[in-house]
């Protein structure tokens, strides 16, 4: 898999019980940091990636050579300023980007595979909160993170209330919807319907299920687009011909844009932490935690909240992030909204997109001001 | 600042906790964050707005008030403000309601109808009335249901809520309104200020 090289790792000696009942201890988080901490350690920013993202949030990341996946955002003189303030990103666990994860070895040198205990959304922050300690930071600047990062976010602030002064969860929500694990569940039969899966254990049967894969990634990568976003750049185009083939070759640009997609995917990505990391955020039920009211969650911190949400995201739609809104204004909590207008689906907060990246800037920046 | 918002900032003591309720750009939130120490929120339907909001450092909700206020609990704030937009609801009365629910006490402000410019307007020249607080013409205004300050008096007595103070603004000028003046600052208020409470 990845090479070691290049992958910042924090060995956490501590234990971590996780939900599912066993304990881990002795793993490993990979990490990366942009900017630089100040004296007063007070402009830490704790990023929080989605189901296939990792660390390199910016600039050019080492193992795939292409632009880290949060490029737009954040940066020097970005929205979030690396000139300005210190970037933490760590690979959640149950990744493949060095964090402890199905790729790694047992006690018995054995690759986990699906021996691997099944994580939460809850067990990858408490993870990633160990990065606090490694910094030696008391309280971060802000949390912030879109769609699984966006669980993340509201996740910490739950778990430790008050380690934030600022909390963004961005294009999220507070519990997986029956359509958000359908989705997730039609990418993993895909995977485990690859002969090659092996029941996991591909790496050491020398195969590797990149069909099914490449097309949980096709079937995903449609949820993050809205219908207007792949008219207007798709439509009905065909793929280098003139006419229709009258066969099963990718005879429209958007078949062969999917399988463009699907097929880098492959080569960065492990599909055992692909089924890992879905089953984290059908999991995630933060009411439930709650005995059903999520304001609970939040009840003991006082730190400012921030919701971002896009008009064309039908994934994590206006509604459900407005529920987080809603339960923060019940408990009189700091909190603002804004719903920004995007064709470009649930990726928007990936993407150029200017209404997002001003209202985060302007956020950041003038809640650091008032610091 | 406009006159308004500096009567409506001397109607809230400092260290108080406020709602906006369609703040716009922000400029009484702001002047309340930095003046009076105000511990403020806004709700502002307009996306553009919010994001004015946003890069002055406020917080601010998008949403409607007449769906959105619901979610706040009873007596979440010291006073709810709504400026000049009671008359642009569907439903003006539930959204009275909401406020003084939400607030201990509410700051409205209402474009009065009759003030003797707009009638003037509407007696020689036969046309909606067209001022500098009704600025639009009838077929694109955002106001649905127009009053007179004696109106919204007589209709938040016929309701039982409490008037604490009602000023009548004109200009620079702002004076108090009573039961035995209703009917002279009727007439020459373009603006209705009421301090309510339920």
């Amino acid at each position: 898999m990845n090479t070691v090289k290049n992958i910042k790792t924090l060995i956490v000696k501590k234990p971590l019980k996780l939900d599912c009942g066993k304990t881990i201890k002795d793993f490993p988080i990979a990490y990366e940091t942009y900017g630089s901490l100040n004296s007063k350690k007070d402009n830490a920013i704790l990023v929080f990636h989605a189901l296939t993202g990792d660390q390199f949030v910016t600039g050019i990341n080492p193992i795939t050579n292409k632009e880290g996946w949060w490029s737009y955002a954040v940066g020097p003189d970005k929205a979030i300023d690396t000139n300005k303030y210190f970037v933490i990103c760590s690979n959640v666990i149950g990744g493949c980007m060095g964090s402890y994860g199905p790729s790694h070895k047992d006690l018995n040198q054995k690759i986990f595979g699906t021996n691997f205990p099944v994580i939460t959304i809850n067990d990858m922050v408490n993870a990633q909160y160990n990065l606090l300690d490694h910094f030696g930071i008391n309280k971060l600047f802000s949390i912030a993170g879109g769609s699984m990062g966006g669980m993340q976010v509201l996740q910490f602030i739950s778990n430790f209330p008050d380690k934030s002064k600022t909390v963004i969860p961005i294009a999220t929500t507070s519990s997986h919807s029956a359509q958000n694990i359908a989705f997730n569940e039609l990418g993993r039969q895909a995977i485990t319907a690859d002969s090659n899966w092996k029941e996991g254990n591909y790496t050491s049967n020398d195969t590797n299920p990149g069909k099914g894969l490449a097309v949980a990634r096709m079937a995903a990568h449609i949820t993050y687009l809205s219908k207007k976003g792949l008219q207007e750049k798709f439509g009905r185009n065909l793929q280098e011909r003139e006419d229709l083939k009258f066969g099963f070759d990718a005879d429209f640009q958007i078949e062969s844009y999917l399988r463009y997609q699907g097929s880098v995917f492959v080569d960065r990505f492990d599909a055992n932490s692909y089924l890992y990391i879905t089953r984290a955020m059908d999991y995630f039920d933060l009411a439930k935690q709650f005995r059903g009211n999520l304001s609970e969650a939040f009840i003991n911190t006082k730190a400012k909240f921030f919701i971002i949400s896009f008009t064309s995201d039908w994934l994590y739609p206006t509604q459900e992030n407005k529920d987080i809104v809603i339960a923060l204004n019940s408990i009189g909590a700091d909190v603002g909204f804004v719903e920004i207008e995007s064709d470009k689906g649930h990726d928007s907060f990936l993407l150029d997109v200017p209404d997002f990246l001003n209202a985060l800037k302007n956020f950041l920046d003038k809640s650091y001001e008032e610091n | 600042m406009k006159n308004e918002f500096q009567v409506i900032a001397d109607l809230i003591e400092k260290d108080k906790k406020v709602l906006d309720v369609g703040c716009a750009d922000g400029t009484l939130m702001k002047f309340l964050k930095e003046n009076k120490n105000i511990n403020i929120r806004g709700l502002e339907i307009s996306k553009e707005k919010v994001q004015e909001c946003i890069a002055k450092g406020l917080t601010v909700i998008e949403g409607n008030a007449e769906k959105d206020l619901k979610q706040f609990p009873d007596k979440s704030f010291d006073y709810v403000v709504l400026s000049q937009t009671l008359q642009a609801f569907l439903n003006p009365e539930l959204v009275l309601d909401e406020l003084l629910r939400v607030g201990k006490k509410a700051i409205v402000t209402i474009p009065n109808f009759g003030y003797w410019k707009v009638r003037f307007h509407l007696l020689f020249k036969g046309t909606m009335p067209i001022t500098k607080t009704l600025p639009d013409e009838w077929y694109n205004t955002p106001n649905l249901h127009m009053c007179t300050i004696k109106d919204f008096f007589h209709f938040v007595k016929s309701k039982d809520i409490k008037i604490f103070k009602s000023l009548a603004l004109n200009n620079l000028n702002s004076s108090i309104i009573n039961e035995s003046n209703l009917g002279v600052k009727n007439l020459f208020a373009d603006l209705g200020i009421f301090l309510i409470e339920k």
